[in-house]
């Protein structure tokens, strides 16, 4: 009986992923990481801000938005590094840094979440 | 019984002709402007990939409390992370763009026996990452 | 439109050369030539050992690819005054071993090829006495764009992940794969599954999409790679939430 291979399973979470970071991620990073700081708009206050991302359905939104776009990462990032530099034979290496990555990220932001 | 089978030949005899193999370059993505587009669309994954952190940075600063959420802001507008952020924007587009054309070509929509055109299927993806964006927008400032 | 025009031909010959080299000649330019038709012009008046593949002549056969100015083409389907003045460059398909000059040894597209099961696959054979397969219009769109293919492995020679991954499959083949598995006559498809969704077969592909950009029968193999990719996921998670569905 043949092994079952991972890779379906890695290519769906980057899929998955793909969609999710296509979808979500200009905007939240426009907004967050330019619009506000530079004040380009009015920011909401603090209070409201905190009470947003404290809803269950935001946690669970944010968690969704912060591990399955670094999981897309991890596949591309893996695929990238094996066609262009040519170095799949450091695939182990690779792996650790590319998918121990997003285990560090979905384990983080699962707790940031959970204990907000 | 599976046993993976990498690029094979014939067998080689003493007498049988040199046949030529070219290394491929470690620079090959350069060499042609559609390879290079290619290498640029894959590397998106970074700008994503910073989104996530940023995000995950936030989420902290918030929990920790109004000053920690301050600094965050103040540290995001320093003229380093305003370049950061303004490459990866410019990263994370351009993967929602070539991510919508790819979609289109790998997926099969069939409606009353026909193909769906994927020009079309790109344009709800367009249409509806708009809308995303403008309720989020809106939820995110009111 | 000028009298003539140059062409850059690889020559190679593995008793005499290291590696090939570029030899320039210069031949007539007519309006309705093809890239063959110079190749051949050389061959016939100027160097009759120039050595190269070709058939039908009419892009059918899938003989005559090569690299043209750095991209694989059918040469007998490239007119040579698009690249009027010149001078072009006529290279072997690239990510293949060369034997000699414009010859490429293909023995790893085949064996690729055959591994995929390019044929109809039944559990039971219908008898004859039952008459023939029957299928709808609609069956046969399903897969008529991939059954297009007249390999000739230019989409080979276009994917950077087959030049660098020796495990990887190929456009072409999964390309048929998936032509025989999305047939109604066909009933193959696990066992293609089986193959292919093993020892990164498919999952190489990083959708590069050259492959399509490059075949000359509209196939469109980097579309067919990834509906084969969602096929493969999804029968992954078939067969891991409800193991009786496997084979």
């Amino acid at each position: 009986m043949a092994k079952r291979p991972i890779e379906p399973l890695f290519w769906t979470l980057f899929s998955g992923g793909g969609v999710i970071s296509a979808f979500f991620v200009p905007i939240l990073l426009f907004l967050f990481a330019l619009a506000l700081p530079l004040g380009w708009i009015t920011a909401p206050s603090y209070e409201s801000l905190h009470h947003l991302v404290s809803l269950p359905l935001s946690r669970l939104f944010l968690f969704v938005v912060c591990s399955l776009p670094l999981f897309h990462w991890a596949h591309r990032f893996r695929y990238t590094l094996y066609d262009g530099l040519q170095i799949k034979h450091l695939n182990e290496f690779i792996n650790v840094i590319c998918y121990g990555g997003v285990i560090v990220g979905t384990v983080v932001s699962a707790y940031l979440l959970w204990n907000f | 019984m599976s046993v993976p089978i990498a690029r094979s030949t014939p067998p080689h005899t003493p007498y049988h002709p040199r046949w030529y193999r070219k290394r491929v370059s470690t620079y090959w993505w350069l060499l042609q402007w559609s390879y290079f587009r290619f290498v640029l669309r894959e590397l998106t994954s970074l700008g994503v990939a910073y989104s996530c952190v940023i995000l995950l940075c936030l989420i902290r600063a918030l929990s920790l409390g109004p000053q920690a959420y301050e600094d965050l802001q103040k540290r995001l507008a320093s003229p380093v992370l305003v370049a950061l952020t303004v490459v990866s924007l410019l990263l994370v587009l351009f993967h929602t763009v070539t991510w919508f054309s790819l979609s289109a070509r790998a997926m099969v929509v069939r409606m009353g026996g026909k193909r769906v055109p994927g020009v079309l299927i790109s344009a709800s993806n367009y249409v509806a990452w708009l809308v995303v964006s403008g309720l989020l927008a809106w939820l995110l400032l009111r | 439109m000028a009298e003539n025009i140059d062409l850059d031909v690889a020559r190679y010959s593995p008793e005499r050369d290291e590696s090939p080299s570029l030899q320039r000649y210069t031949v007539p330019l007519r309006k309705d030539w093809v890239v063959l038709d110079a190749l051949n012009y050389i061959k016939d008046r100027v160097d009759g050992s120039v050595t190269f593949r070709w058939s039908c002549r009419m892009g059918v056969c899938g003989s005559c690819g090569m690299m043209v100015n750095g991209e694989p083409k059918l040469t007998c389907a490239t007119f040579l005054s698009s690249y009027a003045p010149g001078p072009v460059r006529v290279e072997p398909l690239r990510y293949f071993p060369v034997v000699r000059d414009l010859v490429v040894e293909m023995s790893d597209f085949m064996t690729k090829f055959r591994r995929v099961k390019p044929w109809l696959v039944r559990k039971e054979e219908k008898p004859i006495s039952e008459g023939e397969y029957l299928q709808t219009p609609e069956q046969l769109d399903n897969y008529k764009q991939f059954s297009m293919c007249i390999n000739c492995t230019l989409c080979y020679s276009a994917c950077p992940v087959y030049g660098l991954d020796p495990f990887f499959v190929g456009p072409a083949a999964i390309a048929m794969a998936q032509r025989y598995n999305l047939d109604s006559r066909d009933e193959g498809a696990d066992e293609r599954m089986d193959i292919l969704a093993q020892h990164e077969g498919i999952w190489g592909c990083t959708f590069v999409g050259e492959c399509t950009k490059a075949c000359p029968k509209n196939v469109d193999p980097a579309g067919s790679i990834q509906q084969y990719k969602l096929t493969a996921a999804m029968h992954w998670f078939k067969t891991l939430l409800i193991p009786k569905t496997s084979k």
